[in-house]
């Protein structure tokens, strides 16, 4: 018999890790289409704050969950009309859209801060739930749990299985050839740019509905930049960055619970645990170098620019 | 997108002289006509908000002096990042450095907090400058050495940093008279920076600031390792067969923005603050990273970026006192002056053609710079 405080922390881990699954599988795709948005942290944040705006306004999840994909989605627009139609550089326009975000939300929130958001319903089956353990393991989440793994399954298969994937896959791995047969590799990339905001706003509307139902300036506290590195953990594959992000919010619940359990080490050095473990993860990704380059789409970061 | 609208980007042979100073100043422009629109969909007179935020400010001398203590930190840190950044080194992590600078020079004033000696100060400098290099140079050392990338390790490093200033100041660094409140205890005068002008803040830090600045121009525009440091930027395979050492390259522009990083961290905790406290910067290390591509990578172009940013700060609190706007205001006209920078950038390489399309395109590609 597992004990309950098990199950428990198992449900905190899942918490932890479903934002970190939101924005990265997002950015998973729009890597695969040969761009880098560095961005994450802004989208997420302004998924975060127009979620809970729109929640505590109209106190309806489904209208919180669309507005956070969409808050998500129109940063990634800026994004994608600079980077893709006037050549700006990825790095830079990544940076200024976190910044950007991080400021617009701050300012959105203003008002916002202190109110309470009742949280996102439990789907509860009657009778599958009640089952111990594993009714609350796997049947007891909110709907956005459930909406993560099914876009880990659905980004696999579209990435692998459907002539989309192939484009996609195509204009990140050689945009040229891609366009000379005949595909508009702007288009293809601008709505995998967007697909990749929506995510991160979900992924933000996930923080403020669920994980702590309320806004907080800088609430993402760094999870955008986790994301973009557990791309790489998981070597731009859905599903190992989906394991990434639940190691990662394992990492996370430890770090609180044996903060709990009192042992004697100070907070901070425990909070520090999953940004040195990103670095560290990463050391390991990156040692051997053929691999990597291997596994990253080949005009990852890079601007395309028909003339004629 | 040329099809659509029937305008198109045609490539220039050169790139235009006009444009690339042209373009920040059509950025800063744009943004200002954006912020007017912001102000007024907040409700606020976008002429009185403008007026609160860039002119109210600097109207008197200590709001001047004042503009140039807060643009110390962001021309010595957008100097060295800019050297970074031309060489394709992305150091986005200098808030961590900054912090680290800040508890090595500011630990090295309280270790010595009964000592009165000239040297204490200097030593402090020394101190806080090692203390940002040490902080740049695990990314540096990771990227050499394990080909990480530096962007991720330096910007999970500042946080790291924040914890460790955070487990200090709540621990043994507090001061023994603070009431249990988290900060230091105040520096002695023979810790604090020298002030430049009489009855306001200007300290000396601003002469740092502006010999990073000289410093930066020679290296940049008059020696060999300015001249590496873009062929390594510009063309890596050209750099390679010249001989040019990437690691080296790497090492040392990593050494230039963490130092430069720590010594205003040094400097703010010396300066203005006079004190360890929770929060040393209100993210100068991030918002230097506009203030170093406003200043189009370039020593002068920086300073004076940095000054304009600066500008957003000090803006940024008048219009909280004055206006009772929030203070978030900031990061949002700091942001929108990089969208726009980098939308109008597009016109030092492109020029707009407003036609109809030719028939077979050549396929053309651009590297990310």
């Amino acid at each position: 018999m597992i004990p309950d405080w098990i199950v428990l922390a198992i449900l905190t881990i899942v918490t932890a890790s479903t934002p970190l699954v939101f924005a990265a599988i997002g950015e998973v795709v729009v890597e695969k289409a040969g761009v880098l948005n560095l961005g994450i942290e802004g989208m997420m944040v302004m998924g975060a704050i127009s979620a809970f705006a729109v929640g505590v306004m109209t106190e309806d999840a489904t209208l919180a969950i669309l507005a956070g994909a969409i808050a998500g989605a129109a940063l990634a627009l800026i994004f994608g009309v600079l980077t893709l139609y006037l050549m700006a550089n990825h790095v830079a326009t990544g940076l200024a859209l976190t910044l950007f975000g991080l400021g617009l939300s701050a300012l959105i929130g203003h008002s916002y801060v202190g109110k309470t958001y009742p949280g996102l319903p439990r789907l509860d089956i009657p009778g599958l739930s009640d089952i111990p353990v594993i009714g609350p393991l796997l049947f007891g989440h909110d709907i956005l749990v459930y909406l993560s793994i099914l876009s880990v399954i659905l980004v696999t298969w579209v990435l692998t299985k459907t002539r989309w994937g192939l484009l996609i896959r195509g204009v990140g791995e050689n945009h040229d050839a891609a366009h000379s047969i005949g595909y508009s590799v702007n288009l293809i990339r601008l709505a995998c740019v967007l697909f990749g905001g929506a995510m991160a706003g979900l992924g933000g509307a996930y923080l403020s509905l669920a994980h702590t139902p309320l806004w907080v300036e800088n609430m993402t506290a760094g999870r955008g930049w986790i994301a973009l590195a557990l791309v790489v953990f998981g070597s731009w594959r859905p599903w190992r960055t989906f394991f990434g992000a639940y190691l990662f919010g394992g990492i996370t619940i430890v770090q609180l619970h044996a903060q709990g359990f009192g042992v004697a080490i100070p907070s901070q050095i425990m909070s520090m645990l999953p940004y040195l473990a990103t670095v560290i993860v990463l050391v390991f990704i990156s040692r051997d170098s053929s691999r990597a380059r291997l596994s990253a789409p080949a005009c990852l970061g890079r601007n395309f620019h028909a003339s004629g | 997108m040329g099809r659509l609208m029937s305008i198109r980007l045609e490539q220039r042979g050169e790139m235009s002289r006009a444009m690339i100073y042209g373009s920040p100043l059509i950025a800063v422009v744009l943004t200002l006509i954006a912020g007017a629109g912001l102000f007024a969909i907040l409700g606020v007179d976008p002429l009185d908000a403008l007026v609160t935020y860039f002119i109210t400010p600097i109207a008197t001398l200590d709001g001047v002096a004042e503009l140039f203590v807060k643009a110390t930190p962001l021309v010595l840190i957008g100097i060295g990042l800019a050297f970074g950044f031309q060489a394709n080194v992305w150091n986005i992590g200098a808030e961590g450095q900054l912090t680290i600078g800040a508890l090595a020079g500011g630990g090295l004033a309280l270790l010595f907090y009964e000592v009165d000696t000239v040297f204490l100060l200097p030593a402090m400098v020394i101190a806080g400058i090692l203390g940002g290099m040490a902080w740049a140079a695990i990314p540096a050392f990771l990227r050499t050495r394990y080909n990480t990338n530096e962007i991720l390790t330096s910007l999970m490093l500042v946080y790291v940093a924040l914890l460790i200033l955070s487990y200090l100041i709540h621990g043994s660094w507090k001061s023994p008279e603070s009431l249990n409140f988290p900060e230091s205890r105040l520096f002695h005068d023979a810790a604090l920076m020298p002030i430049l002008v009489e009855d306001t803040r200007l300290h000396i830090g601003w002469l740092f600031a502006l010999a990073a600045a000289a410093t930066g121009w020679i290296l940049i525009a008059r020696h060999i390792v300015g001249f590496q440091i873009k062929v390594i930027g510009m063309a890596p395979r050209a750099a390679g067969f010249a001989g040019y050492k990437e690691k080296k390259i790497i090492w040392l522009t990593l050494m230039m923005s963490g130092g430069a990083a720590g010594l205003a961290g040094m400097i703010e905790v010396s300066g203005p603050i006079g004190q360890i406290v929770p929060v040393i910067s209100p993210g100068y290390g991030f918002t230097a990273i506009i203030v170093a591509f406003l200043g189009r990578l370039h020593p002068v172009g920086v300073t004076l970026a940095g000054i304009l940013m600066a500008l957003t700060f000090l803006g940024g609190e008048t219009a909280q006192v004055d206006m009772n706007l929030p203070n978030a205001v900031t990061g949002v006209f700091q942001g929108m002056l990089l969208f726009f920078l980098l939308a109008t950038d597009v016109l030092v390489k492109f020029r707009i053609r407003m036609s109809s399309p030719k028939p077979a395109p050549a396929v053309q590609e651009e590297a990310a710079e």
